[in-house]
């Protein structure tokens, strides 16, 4: 038995080895290869709107003078889904770390995640069908009384299916993402500093706003950038809640669109310059939130304490 | 099933950090070499080395040869997974597999590698190497249980019987008392002195009482200071080691005064 | 010392409190003026709490800050305000599940689950309205389509997310490739659900001729969604293996593909297949990649590989945006609210089953 010399090779074995450790670099590999050609094929498709005569653009004037509203209402929709769900988010997070009981908390966290449980089309639908007719009364109310400010300029939507309620149902859904890394980063605050604020005298706010808030800071900066690429790139919701139109600066008229909600509306029946055309605002969208999200992780990375929130 | 093990000139690298530096050492079949020296010495670093186990660590390697009876496991074509099927080794915190039974622990370096074992070589084997590790009695009304249910000593039993199924040649012990309570110790003390019947034992520990007790021959390292190599300052009999030292800094040791 | 100084004591660390139940006297005021105030402008439900809540507010902190000072006024203040958001965060959760449950359960029927809308049309509709009759047709193909793109889509992605996870951790180096996959992974986790449609669109528009829309395209599409996911989870929970166990396999002459698929995996198997199923609950809800990678259709289609294709959420969707009879709409509207409750019920069912598995096939740790 101890004849064995340590240059007998077990060939099976040292092959398995290879195999196996080349199928996942393969793997890795393939990945970045997705998303390159991701970017290649969106390029490809999107070619043809280079060369196209402007006029034969949807609108007429030029790719630009198409694209640029349906940006500007990305942006929009994005802002206000995160103006809203910023603040909520960082409100519920603590009060699922620092408010409330013990026992009760992490079932209010699993609460919370239900939220992202939830698909988008069914978010889409109940904003269609139960919040946009609630908000249309709050939104006649606005245009009456309000109506000099430019964003609640009438007339009101009827259906109440308008920008911001398409924001809002936006920030329902990016609150969940918002809320669990902020969490994540509020339980990591070092207890030693909560606990020195506390023995100063300090009210449970104040220990909040010494101790927690200023360490927390890049990762709720970053959660709301990953936030931010959430309401960007979602199409379901604002598809079915929107009834979009042109750009205008009124938020509770009909009107303005988004570039997932445009794809998503017209894909099925475009084809040649038409469907280049989609596909270009698709590359647009992917170059947007592309950014957005590499800024979130290059916040993350260089904070790497607080690498735990992914 | 015993071979012996000669050293020669040794340096063991992290990176470009020279970890341990000039090593020589002979160790004979079927005896126990015990390890000595402070915390940092590189005396565990230097134990990895003797089955290549420091290589898992990124950026580790070694100058130098080591010959297990006269063939050297840094060659170019040995394989490191044939230098480990014949150089078994236990560790400092008993390992067992969570997701294995009491058996399959045991069986795990046999049916991990794939090789064919027909049931009842396999109960004989089970049986066999569990007696070796003393641990037959304890356990065998419940060999199909898990093997994390066991007490840590009992567990650290289950990795040396786990150790000697594979029938290595020698056996290395990086610490296996260090987490363990006065009496799972004694029983792996009582352990390694029957071992030696069979294998070469080389255990690393941090109690000079447990190397005079279980070793044969012992081997002191020391560092300089920190950034500095670990080197081996004396190596003989236990016994001269612990009575009459010829380096001052192994009596400064071994009399409690300093590490 | 007598029980006078104690009692005198007590009440001087009490001194300028307020009792417990003033919050709740000024609660029962701020829901009263703000009834007043909501009818004022239209009474609802909706105006009333916000009145209500911003009455409480303000008459809160005014009365604490008058009695126990700025500094705890403010402190109260963040209190409210941090309740509160999470009051308003559950109104939406809610009400979505209240109007799912409420409006899905009246066409949540065995007709429904198991006949498709093959046949049906706008006619047929208005004849159930206009006779009472039940509504006939349901969900069984978009049924069958969830399930066959999204047991496809996880047939491509567990594969290759699991091998990249195994490179990260067992093999990468920390060299530029791992950190390149490591990053381009956390950007693929933020790619809009719709790009990874058109790029499958794209990819087999290329391949196959303009316009190729079967269920498979979809799964492609699905799997660019669901890699970045499955890798992430794996990952984590290759990590927490502790290295103690590799060590000891490798010690017992075990070569690193055999220590991996043997002892690694099976250890974390239990979080990974939980992760799996976590992703697969991500993805069976999206509807905008199914949309411009699989069309639709009313009849029930087998094959992945040839023919348009519809799973429940581009049923809700174009049962809502289009419904099958322009004029009498509450036939498809029951049909897109039932096929939202079993789509809701899907995944929920699959968030518990990942939580059981993560349970069940936990490593044994004791008797």
């Amino acid at each position: 038995m101890s004849t064995t010399t340590l240059t007998e090779t077990r060939g099976a074995g040292q092959s398995g080895d290879k195999i196996f450790s080349g199928a996942t670099l393969a793997a890795g590999c393939l990945i970045l290869a997705v998303l390159f050609s991701v970017a290649m094929f969106l390029l490809v498709q999107a070619l043809p709107v280079a060369g196209a005569d402007p006029a034969e653009i949807t609108g007429g004037e030029g790719f630009s003078t198409y694209i640029f509203p349906i940006v500007i209402g990305t942006v929009v929709a994005a802002a206000i889904a995160l103006l809203i769900a910023t603040p909520l988010g960082i409100g519920v997070a603590l009060f699922i770390s620092h408010y409330a009981p013990r026992r009760l908390a992490q079932s209010f966290g699993y609460v919370i995640d239900l939220l992202a449980a939830i698909p988008s089309v069914v978010y889409g639908a109940w904003g269609y069908a139960v919040l946009a007719p609630e908000l249309a009364k709050g939104y006649a109310w606005l245009a009456e009384n309000l109506g000099w400010i430019p964003i609640f300029e009438g007339p009101a939507s009827q259906t109440g299916r308008t920008m911001l309620t398409a924001g809002i149902v936006l920030a329902v859904m990016v609150l969940p993402i918002i809320t669990s890394l902020s969490r994540e980063i509020f339980l990591q605050t070092p207890n030693l500093h909560e606990e020195a604020a506390l023995a100063m005298g300090a009210t449970r706010w104040e220990m909040i706003r010494m101790a927690v808030l200023p360490f927390a800071r890049p990762g709720i900066i970053s959660a709301a950038m990953l936030g931010l690429g959430r309401a960007l790139g979602e199409t379901m919701a604002v598809a079915l809640v929107l009834s979009g139109g042109a750009l205008t600066a009124s938020l509770i008229a009909s009107g303005n669109q988004t570039i997932a909600a445009e794809i998503a509306l017209n894909f099925p029946e475009a084809f040649g310059l038409r469907l280049s055309e989609l596909i270009a605002a698709g590359l647009v969208l992917f170059v947007i939130t592309l950014a957005v999200n590499m800024v979130a992780r290059w916040i993350i990375t260089r904070h790497k304490e607080f690498s735990g929130a992914n | 099933m015993s071979k012996r093990i000669d050293v020669k000139d040794l340096n063991v690298y992290y990176s470009k950090f020279l970890a341990v530096e000039g090593v020589n050492i002979e160790i004979k079949p079927r005896s126990v070499t015990a390890f000595i020296g402070p915390s940092g010495c590189g005396k565990s670093t230097f134990l990895r080395t003797l089955n290549r186990m420091h290589e898992v660590i990124p950026g580790a390697r070694v100058e130098g040869e080591v010959l297990l009876d006269g063939d050297n496991l840094y060659d170019q074509n040995v394989d490191p997974v044939n230098v480990r099927s014949q150089i078994g080794m236990v560790f400092q915190r008993p390992n067992p597999f969570p997701t294995m039974s009491i058996r399959d622990n045991v069986l795990a370096g046999v049916k991990l590698n794939n090789k064919r074992i027909s049931r009842s070589d396999a109960d004989n084997l089970v049986e066999k190497s569990l007696r070796g590790a003393n641990l037959w009695n304890e356990v065998k009304d419940r060999l199909d249980r898990p093997g994390s249910g066991l007490s840590g000593g009992q567990q650290q039993r289950l990795c040396i019987a786990r150790a000697i199924a594979v029938s290595p040649e020698v056996i290395l012990m990086d610490e296996p008392c260090s987490a363990l309570d006065p009496i799972s110790t004694l029983a792996i003390e009582d352990l390694i002195n029957e071992l030696k019947n069979d294998y070469t034992v080389v255990i690393v520990t941090h109690n000079m009482q447990q190397a005079a007790r279980v070793s044969d021959k012992t081997a002191f390292f020391n560092i300089a200071g920190t950034g500095k190599p670990g080197k081996l300052i004396e190596y003989g009999e236990t016994a001269t080691i612990f009575s009459k030292p010829t380096v001052k800094a192994t009596e400064d040791y071994v009399s409690g005064r300093f590490g | 010392m007598t029980s006078a100084t104690l009692a005198r004591r007590q009440s001087h660390l009490t001194k300028g409190k307020l009792p417990s139940y003033a919050v709740w006297l000024v609660l029962g005021a701020a829901l009263v003026f703000g009834a007043a105030a909501a009818s004022l402008v239209g009474f609802s439900a909706v105006s009333w709490g916000l009145f209500s809540a911003l009455f409480f507010l303000l008459a809160a902190t005014a009365v604490t800050a008058v009695v126990e000072g700025g500094r705890k006024a403010t402190d109260s203040l963040a209190t409210y305000l941090v309740y509160g958001a999470f009051i308003v965060a559950l109104l939406p959760l809610l009400s979505v599940l209240w109007t799912v449950l409420e409006r899905g359960l009246p066409g949540l029927s065995y007709d429904f689950l198991f006949t498709s809308l093959n046949g049906v049309t706008g006619a047929v509709d208005n004849a159930s309205v206009a006779n009472g009759t039940p509504v006939l047709g349901g969900a069984y193909h978009a049924v069958v389509g969830t399930l066959q793109i999204t047991l496809w889509a996880t047939a491509i992605s567990v594969p290759i997310g699991l091998l990249a996870a195994v490179y990260l951790v067992e093999y990468g180096t920390g060299g530029p490739l791992t950190r390149a996959i490591t990053f381009f992974v956390d950007v693929m986790t933020g790619i809009p659900s719709i790009v990874a449609g058109l790029f499958a669109a794209a990819l087999f528009g290329l391949l196959f001729g303009p316009g190729t829309r079967t269920g498979f395209v979809a799964a492609v599409a699905l799997s660019v969604l669901m890699i970045p996911v499955v890798v992430r989870s794996t990952e984590e929970m290759l990590k927490i293996v502790p290295n103690e166990l590799r060590e000891a396999a490798y010690a017992l002459g075990v070569r690193k593909w055999r220590t991996i698929t043997k002892v690694v995996i099976p250890t974390a198997i239990s979080g990974i297949a939980s992760g799996v199923t976590l992703a697969i609950a991500r993805v069976i809800g999206e509807t905008a990649p199914i949309l411009v990678t699989a069309g639709f259709a009313s009849a029930i289609n087998w094959n992945v590989f040839s023919g348009w294709m519809s799973t429940l959420p581009t049923l809700i969707y174009y049962q809502i945006l289009t419904p099958t009879s322009p004029t009498n709409t509450d036939p498809s509207t029951q049909r897109a609210w039932a096929a939202a409750l079993l789509l809701i019920l899907m995944v929920m069912l699959l968030n518990l089953a990942a939580r059981l598995i993560a349970r069940m096939f936990a490593p044994k740790t004791s008797r």
